[in-house]
């Protein structure tokens, strides 16, 4: 699972689970710098904990996104606007 | 709903103040149903943020002469419409409590896990203490949920997550709203909350863990009367 263009063998700071939670939002951001988003994303291939709490994270957004609504203005509403527009510049 | 686009901000600016009314038709009809949806997160029916937005239109009619251009047009009456919706919100008592509909840092402290600022979004004794081998490694790792298949079970996720959202602080609430239920971008959200990137990060952060955490409690609950329900 190692990448090629990358050593191996180069010391890693591995981040405790507590971490990375923290680090979600930025992490699913984009946000991060590239040497922490590397130690998120090892940690992640690793730690099934987290990568659950990422994905649920992940899901929890999927939720929200299908509560959105919101209706246009009523004709009337519309109608009271314009006719307040007309007025007012007269 | 394809719209013919809208002319670029000086320009449209300048046919408002001009009381030219087909762009004004064309700018009510683009924006309102967004403005309807912020104002939606202030107050807690859809009739109050119907006239919420008709208020800020009549702002912007009157106040339009003092666009600067020093946000985008959408922007500038996006704000006028949070101004609006926040002080109309802050009238009517909903549920949310009145300590947390103060603006400043610190007024939303509502418990551990739930504040805007410090501490930590999930339970300290979910992971290993210190000392321990595995010091801050799980010891109570998240269960997998079920898949979101069932109808019933994704209309009662729903139900659970809006419950969520409105027992969340103030601030906490605007912008998980915005963000996640919206798909406003960081920086739009930002900029209509007039709050720094860093601010708005954290909000977030703390509201998703606060909606997921609800989650989980109630995905553990649904696997436990199911258990108890297998003869
Ligand atoms: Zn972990």
């Amino acid at each position: 699972m190692t990448d090629p263009a990358e050593p191996s063998n180069e010391p890693v700071d591995h981040l405790a689970c507590n971490e990375l939670v923290e680090l979600v939002t930025v992490f699913l951001e984009g946000d991060l710098d590239p040497a922490t988003e590397r130690r998120v994303i090892d940690h992640i291939s690793l730690c099934d904990g987290c990568d659950l709490y990422v994905d649920q994270v992940r899901q929890t957004t999927d939720v929200l996104a299908g509560l959105s609504g919101g209706a246009p203005l009523s004709p009337a509403d519309r109608e009271r606007l314009l006719a307040t527009f007309r007025d007012s510049s007269g | 709903m394809p719209h013919t686009a809208l002319p670029p901000d000086d320009v449209l600016a300048g046919l408002l103040l001009a009381g030219d009314e087909t762009a004004f038709a064309q700018v009510v009809d683009a924006w309102s149903p967004g403005m309807v949806r912020l104002a939606r997160v202030y107050v807690s029916t859809e009739d109050s943020a119907a006239e919420v937005v008709q208020e800020a239109w009549l702002a912007v009619v009157r106040s339009i002469a003092t666009f600067a251009g020093r946000s985008s047009l959408r922007t500038w009456v996006y704000r006028i419409v949070a101004n609006i919706a926040r002080r109309r919100g802050g009238r009517e008592a909903r549920t949310v409590p009145a300590s947390s509909l103060g603006a400043g840092p610190g007024t939303d402290d509502a418990g551990p896990g739930t504040g805007d600022t410090g501490g930590p979004t999930v339970d300290p004794a979910r992971f290993a203490a210190p000392g321990h081998p595995f010091a801050g490694h799980w010891q109570q790792p998240p269960a997998p949920w079920p898949g979101p298949e069932q109808a019933l079970l994704a209309a009662e996720v729903r139900a659970e997550v809006a419950a969520a959202l409105a027992g969340l602080p103030a601030r906490q609430r605007v912008v998980i709203t915005l963000r996640d239920v919206h798909g406003y971008d960081s920086a739009e959200v930002c900029s209509i909350l007039e709050i720094s990137v860093a601010n708005q990060r954290v909000l977030l952060h703390r509201a998703r863990a606060a909606v997921r955490l609800r989650l989980e409690r109630y995905f553990d609950h649904a696997a436990a009367r199911a258990a108890e329900e297998v003869p």
